[in-house]
């Protein structure tokens, strides 16, 4: 709000209003929250173990919607713009995994010992992270590049169009039929090791979060330490300099998205793993969601992305249960999506740079 | 060669090269009809009866277009550009060949249902079996890429003909099937029927349409209209054009009147988002706010009216429908407020996502248990009486009202979104849209002047949601669907952002082709995806652009990354 001494009255009065109101409205998410988190948690309807479940629950979940948070920080932090498209590169990755699983159960070996099940795990994945690398990169050269001197709305409308173009183009040639997972027996059994066991972990849980976790890691050491990690993050610091430093911008924009890409491909498998389901429509919301766990964490910044993201799957399986249910809300678990949208609303009012700070370029910002 | 000039393709290197890639190109596309669905979908509707369908037209149009492209890519000379469609229109087909024959070998339909015999039939003109016609497609392609090339040999008139002839048959063997059923009813049925087939056109028809459209182009390159009309005084030009916008006021108030009751719902969901992309304009076109919630406002506008106006168990105030408009205008403002002041001081591509969450927002909660007392969660409101009570023979019953009504307030809409563009409110939007930091700089209230635009399209969308409610005499959360935000987005880009009459020929292009056509409905949000990124590829200003518009789309904003796009971009289409 700036308050220059020349403004009217009326103009004066109505940002004093806007003011009010936006401090009104933070009081009442903050009240709503603790009075229906502490109505919940005195009334013990719930049980300690039921909290455990739903937390390594959320973590699951977090560990995908951080994989595709990845994608969309990264993109961000390169070309400030919002790779609308990048939920349904998330959703061709589950589709190129559900087909490698598919063939891999047809000639017997999905499920012919656990370790054969990690190796096809690991194949679904691979296919997956190089189909959604090919496809992300050819929207990159035929919906993106041309316009990369086009004003910032352009670039966005085109997204959206090639998100369109993607969810579309999988529902004619696959159909609108949900697809279901190729069911993965040993990764149903549950952990018997003796520390884990309190937390009463099934394999699909460890083997989610782990791949998750090691992917990340990977990623920024890879950001870190590489050549092209380095030329990446030069260009998000500052393209005009880094072009001057003998850097290809162009090469590094691409090696974003195809690193982006590749990680929302291997999430795509393990979305798939734990919701044993895929169809066309399912890149849309997953997509939405990391997006608000990237800007959660604080948009360009990669470690960030991967806090927002187990931030925001946790709040999202926790949340409803937790906030809702002491308030006295019929179905709790129908508003889950609610949860996370306004999770965002509430990051852009309170702390729009995210938890751990924006990295962007100043010199575009 | 010289006469190709008018071609924008024309690049400097040309070479063998570019028609391969022009040729992988061409295959790629007619692979992608063909496993998307759209060849055998579209090959359920004939163009000619008989003779050729929409499937087969798409695949047609596209060996012709490869080869056009590739003959201006070829080395100069005119071997040489025909020798190039020729090899490019082989490429095209010789795909398709290449998937019939991997057909043999893979059962492409397990993972692609599309690969289907009703595709081979297309493909190979029902030849039994369908690999023994897997030649038709390679040759076909060659022949038509030559065809493709010789366009560009031409003399401009003869060109002109042909490409008219194929575009005319293509419309109006669109519109037949359209045209014939009022016909059938009047003293015009004996003509209908020997010219039109219940889909497509009938041989004859065929036959007329295509001489007549070479009359129309020898006429008026021979008269030069165009030319003639360029010459006129300004005055003059204006005065001739009155008489044409009254023939076409009076037309589209005939159109539901004269095209039966199916056309008259797809004219009232036409003119519905006229009114509501003319809202939009105001919010996106002139201020830049892009804002993809436009669905959470319909919803309250419509849910206002049918809580306010329902004679079933959930309304509350049994009012009319002209008393309850007002209020859902005002309620669906009242949400843009509320819903906008938190996330309008923040960066503005963030509005997009921020907006897209609202529109689910809305929905889960109308669907929820815990709002289902008041909004019936999914079973909705209904009995929601029409706007106007009539007898069922009236010509205003059922949608025809709504048509008027909604062409009513588009107008107003539209007379309001024309004196603001102009005001200093209108102004310092566009202001806003060009540069927010300049804008503040220069003393715009950036979280005022947005939240206005915001504001007035909400209102409109909740008229819009208003004016649906009694189109359809009820209200189901099944309505709030995120795919009526995106129609409304991809009515105001592709008509041209900012602009009037870009919203009308939007919507009756974007909304009038699936309503119309059940084809298209299939394959409606692939089509809006490839018009949004073409739109924004080759002409960012709209179809139909607003002067201010097209001044403030072309600029480049980063000459850095401008320099970054290497020189190979020509590859897919070059800089028109």
């Amino acid at each position: 709000m700036n308050r220059t001494p020349n403004t009217k009255f009326s103009e004066r009065a109505l940002d004093w209003a806007i003011w009010a109101f936006l401090w009104t409205f933070r009081v009442l998410v903050v009240l709503v929250v603790v009075v229906g988190s502490l109505l919940t948690l005195s009334s013990g309807k719930y049980s300690f173990e039921v909290w455990v479940d739903l937390i390594v629950d959320g973590a699951t979940l977090g560990g995908v919607y951080a994989l595709i948070a990845l994608g969309y920080t990264m993109v961000y932090g390169i070309l400030r713009m919002i790779n609308f498209a990048h939920g349904e590169v998330f959703m061709i990755g589950a589709f190129a995994g559900y087909f490698t699983g598919t063939f891999l159960n047809n000639i017997g070996f999905l499920n012919a010992s656990p370790l054969a099940s990690i190796v096809s795990i690991a194949v679904m994945m691979l296919v997956a992270a190089l189909v959604a690398t090919a496809v992300a990169l050819l929207v990159e050269r035929l919906a993106y590049r041309p316009l990369r001197n086009s004003p910032r709305l352009v670039l966005l409308i085109s997204a959206i169009g090639a998100s369109f173009v993607l969810q579309y183009s999988v529902k004619g040639i696959v159909g609108v039929g949900v697809f279901a997972y190729p069911s993965v027996t040993f990764l149903a059994e549950s952990v018997d090791l003796p520390i884990l066991s309190a937390l009463r972990l099934r394999w699909s849980d460890v083997v989610i979060i782990g791949s998750a976790l090691l992917m990340m890691v990977g990623l920024y050491a890879f950001t870190m330490r590489s050549k092209t990690g380095t030329a990446i993050r030069a260009v998000s610091e500052d393209p005009a300099a880094a072009t001057l430093m003998g850097i290809d911008v162009n090469r590094a924009i691409v090696m974003t998205f195809a690193i982006g890409a590749a990680m929302a491909g291997a999430a795509g498998v393990l979305f798939g793993l734990i919701f044993r389901q895929v169809a066309f429509t399912t890149g849309f919301i997953p997509g939405i969601k990391a997006f608000t766990a990237a800007v959660l964490g604080g948009i360009g910044n990669i470690p960030g992305a991967m806090i927002g993201g187990m931030f925001l799957g946790g709040v999202e399986s926790v949340g409803p249960q937790l906030i809702f249910d002491g308030l006295g809300v019929p179905s709790a678990n129908q508003l889950k999506d609610v949860i996370a949208f306004t999770l965002l609303v509430l990051v852009l009012i309170f702390r729009p740079q995210g938890i751990l700070g924006e990295r962007l370029s100043r010199s575009r910002a | 060669m010289t006469a190709t000039t008018a071609t924008p393709l024309v690049s400097a290197d040309r070479g063998w090269r570019g028609v391969l890639i022009v040729g992988a190109i061409g295959g790629a596309i007619a692979l992608y009809l063909s496993l998307v669905g759209i060849v055998p979908i579209f090959g359920e509707r004939p163009l000619v009866r008989d003779i050729i369908s929409l499937g087969q037209m798409s695949l047609v149009l596209t060996g012709i277009a490869i080869g056009w492209w590739a003959a201006t890519r070829a080395p100069v000379g005119v071997g040489s550009a025909l020798l190039a469609g020729l090899v490019a229109g082989l490429m095209t087909g010789g795909t398709l060949t290449l998937l019939m024959v991997l057909n043999e070998f893979v059962r492409l339909r397990s993972f692609a249902p599309n690969a289907s015999p009703a595709l081979w039939e297309i493909l190979t003109f029902a030849t039994e079996p369908p690999i023994a016609g897997s030649w038709i497609p390679a040759v076909l392609g060659a022949g038509l890429g030559l065809f493709g090339a010789a366009l560009v040999l031409m003399p401009r008139l003869l060109r002109r003909v042909l490409v008219a002839n194929l575009v005319a048959l293509l419309v109006v063997g669109l519109f037949a099937g359209l045209v014939r059923t009022p016909m059938l009813s009047g003293p015009l049925s004996g003509l209908a029927r020997q010219l039109f087939a219940s889909e497509g056109l009938t041989v004859l028809g065929a036959v007329i349409t295509l001489v007549v459209t070479t009359l129309l182009v020898v006429a008026l390159d021979t008269l030069s209209v165009r030319d003639r009309v360029r010459r006129m005084p300004t005055a003059r030009r204006q005065k001739s054009v009155i008489p044409l916008a009254i023939i076409a006021l009076l037309f589209v108030l005939w159109l539901p009147l004269g095209l039966g009751s199916f056309a008259a719902l797809a004219f009232a969901t036409i003119a519905l988002y006229v009114l509501m992309g003319l809202g939009l304009n105001i919010t996106l076109g002139l201020a830049g706010l892009l804002d993809l919630g436009f669905v959470a406002f319909f919803a309250v506008g419509a849910y206002t009216v049918a809580l306010l106006t329902s004679t079933g168990d959930l309304g509350i105030a049994q009012l009319s429908f002209w008393v309850a408009v007002p209020f859902a205008v005002l309620a669906a403002m009242l949400f843009g407020v509320v819903l906008g002041l938190p996330i309008l001081g923040i960066r503005g591509d963030y509005l997009a996502i921020a907006t897209l969450g609202f529109g689910f927002i809305i929905e889960i909660l109308a669907r929820s248990d815990l709002l289902s007392p008041w909004l019936g969660g999914p079973q909705g409101i209904t009995n929601v009486p029409p706007p106007i009570a009539t007898n069922p023979d009236d010509f205003l019953a059922g949608p025809n009202q709504i048509y008027y009504i909604a062409l009513v307030c588009a107008a107003i809409i539209a007379f309001v979104a024309y004196r603001l563009r102009g005001s200093r409110l209108g102004r310092a939007w566009i202001a806003i849209r060009e540069d927010e930091d300049v804008a503040e700089a220069l003393g715009v209230n950036l979280v005022q002047t947005k939240m206005l635009a915001y504001m007035l399209g909400a209102g409109f969308a909740g008229l819009g949601g208003a004016i649906f409610a009694g189109l359809v005499g009820a209200m189901f959360p099944s309505s709030i669907n995120i795919m009526v935000s995106i129609n409304v987005v991809a009515i105001v880009v592709v008509g041209g952002m900012g602009s009037i009459p870009g919203v009308v020929v939007g919507a009756a292009f974007l909304i009038g082709l699936p309503e119309l056509f059940r084809e298209f409905a299939e394959y409606r949000f692939l089509f809006y995806g490839i018009a949004l990124i073409l739109v924004m590829r080759f002409r960012p200003e709209g179809l139909l652009p607003s002067r201010i518009g097209k001044q403030s789309m072309d600029q480049s904003v980063d000459p850095v990354m401008a320099a970054s796009i290497s020189d190979d971009d020509a590859l897919v289409g070059g800089k028109a």
